[in-house]
């Protein structure tokens, strides 16, 4: 186990270009009884793409759901651009922070869904326009045009006053992309973006985020897609029973694996 | 494409027809029909009776059907109803919420409220608020245990026949109310929520924003019927004299001991009021039903007149295929 590590009031922003996005050192997480992450240690690069990769039950969506604390991790630190997410450590303890400034430090950080969760009641463009406008305090005039631009930008600038059952998986994925992107998030989380699609339609959401790692933009993507992880991840994560089995370069670690339970993953998804 | 051109396309193998002469009998319910003429000569009958019947006396209907007296009472019950849901409606929201909170206190004190409420009978909670003078004399308000007081009234002064009943209904209208909010609460995915706190929208903010409009579409149909109801139950608070439109009604049969006639005048108006509201509620589900896939893009009021015509459209459609 480890106990947070003490940095006496180190942990208030730095923005040091050099530091890493993402740094997790020894995450736990437990569902009661069950513990489903192990000891997470990771970091990921400014402007990289962090591809997570294993079996279903692995850990790696709920690793991912501590990111942005909608899961709440139960030992060890998780920080995002050198700012704890959801606590504020005093010393030696951890405290949990008030829904407002949890709130306050989401808006930075970006999440795309495997069920896309768009909100119903709401057209694409008001999907996009509704946290500029209610969280980041954008005039509507404003917020409307930025999120033409972002539709554009996902290719549905025609589809900008559809409802979410009007458009098909592909295109929903690509609204709740663009809506993700109206907060001008430093961080996107992907959450197994292609799995609810119809193969068809994988296609569009993956040249979306294809063109969003281009841009620059740092990503942690849960994944199956072997093909996208191996194109644009510049890491590739295995991750299996809530540990990390093995992390390199995508192309080391997708086609000659060193551990043999990445082996014996990668011989059945391929 | 290729066309698979077999004898079967154009001449059907049993009879030799060609296929598209080929016509599609739908079954005769002859049951149906004798049922259908023997209930509307049932329905013509009674009527006619009542209509013939001079017990009913339709001059004294007709006399008190647009009196002013109905009229007040009219007026009464219609302002009851609608500030007895509007205080049903606030209250329950907040009890809802109360009681998906986390806080054990919260939780229990909405539980508790729910359960007194809901537990025992309407009548028995207007009657109680009627005399409520009789178990507080004087209502203040000010700290417990000490002599300060900020507000000091009669309780008969405050607690009006009217008040009474408007908090008589109001209250156990929030106990029902706020269970069928918490239903269409819960009725919204997590997922909502988990989108919204991922834009860094707050708890209150995503529930006002994204849950409440979403649980909307679940809430409004038995928030109609509760509606319905309250129009129908405002009647109950004819035992403290509220003069609602039954207390007014009831105070002339004992007079004139037109019992029948002034209970069929009463009927009339609750009928017609109750038509009448069935319309808000239509374009009501249409506003937060935006964006489902059986979202009407017609006005309820087309839609009313257009449902005469539509099922046998259908049925024809059906028929000719």
């Amino acid at each position: 186990m480890s106990a947070p590590t003490v940095h006496d009031g180190s942990t208030r922003t730095v923005h040091d270009e050099s530091a890493p996005m993402v740094r997790a050192e020894g995450v736990h997480k437990r569902y009661g009884k069950l513990e489903v992450l192990k000891g997470i240690d990771l970091t990921v690069r400014r402007g990289s793409v962090c591809c997570l990769l294993g079996p279903s039950g692995s850990g790696k969506s709920t690793f991912l759901r501590c990111i942005n604390h909608l899961d709440k991790v139960d030992g060890g630190r998780l920080t995002v651009d050198g700012e704890l997410v959801g606590y504020r450590q005093q010393g030696g303890e951890l405290h949990e922070l008030r829904e407002r400034e949890v709130a306050e430090r989401r808006r930075d950080i970006g999440m795309v869904f495997q069920r896309f969760n768009l909100f119903p009641h709401m057209t694409a463009l008001e999907n996009v326009m509704e946290a500029p406008v209610r969280v980041a305090g954008t005039t509507k005039a404003q917020a409307r045009e930025e999120a033409r631009h972002l539709l554009e930008r996902v290719g549905l600038d025609d589809r900008a006053g559809h409802y979410p059952a009007q458009l098909s998986g592909g295109q929903q994925q690509r609204v709740a992309i663009a809506r993700a992107l109206a907060m001008k998030p430093k961080l996107m989380l992907f959450d197994e973006p292609t799995s609810a699609l119809d193969p068809e339609l994988v296609g569009d959401v993956l040249d979306v985020m294809r063109q969003l790692a281009d841009e620059g933009m740092t990503m942690v993507v849960v994944t199956h897609e072997i093909g996208f992880a191996r194109e644009v991840g510049d890491t590739a994560v295995f991750m299996d029973e809530g540990v990390i089995i093995e992390t390199g370069d995508p192309c080391q670690v997708l086609v000659e694996p060193e551990q043999e339970r990445t082996r014996a993953f990668l011989a059945k998804v391929l | 494409m290729v066309e698979l051109k077999t004898p079967r396309d154009t001449v059907s193998p049993a009879s030799g027809h060609p296929v598209e002469d080929l016509v599609v009998v739908p079954v005769r319910n002859h049951g149906r029909w004798v049922a259908a003429v023997a209930a509307l000569a049932a329905l013509v009958g009674l009527v006619g009776s009542l209509a013939k019947n001079d017990n009913v006396r339709w001059d004294i209907v007709g006399d008190y059907l647009f009196a002013d007296l109905v009229f007040d009472g009219l007026f009464t019950t219609l302002w009851l109803t609608v500030t007895a849901m509007i205080l049903g409606l606030a209250l329950g929201t907040l009890i809802a919420v109360m009681r998906l909170s986390p806080s054990p206190v919260l939780h229990g004190l909405a539980t508790f409220f729910v359960w007194i409420f809901r537990g025992t009978p309407l009548l028995v909670q207007i009657i109680f608020w009627g005399y409520a003078a009789a178990l507080y004399k004087y209502v203040m308000i000010g700290v417990p245990f000490t002599d300060i007081t900020f507000f000091r009234a009669e309780t008969n002064s405050l607690l009006t026949p009217a008040v009474a009943a408007l908090l008589a209904l109001g209250l156990n209208e929030a106990a029902y109310t706020s269970e069928i909010v918490r239903a269409g609460i819960q009725s919204v995915d997590q997922g909502q929520t988990e989108a919204a706190h991922s834009l860094g929208m707050r708890p209150a903010l995503t529930m006002r924003r994204i849950v409440l409009p979403q649980a909307m579409r679940v809430i409004i149909p038995p928030m109609g019927n509760e509606t319905i109801n309250m129009l129908k139950m405002t009647a109950l608070v004819s035992v403290i004299s509220a003069h609602d439109l039954m207390s007014n009604i009831q105070d002339v049969y004992a007079q004139n001991y037109q019992v029948i006639p002034m209970l069929v005048v009463a009927s009339l108006w609750y009928l017609a009021l109750v038509t009448l509201l069935s319309v808000p509620q239509a374009y009501l589900e249409r506003r937060y039903g935006r964006g489902t896939v059986h979202a009407q893009h017609v006005s309820p009021l087309r839609r009313l007149l257009g449902t005469a015509a539509r099922p046998l459209r259908v049925k024809n459609k059906e028929a000719g295929r």
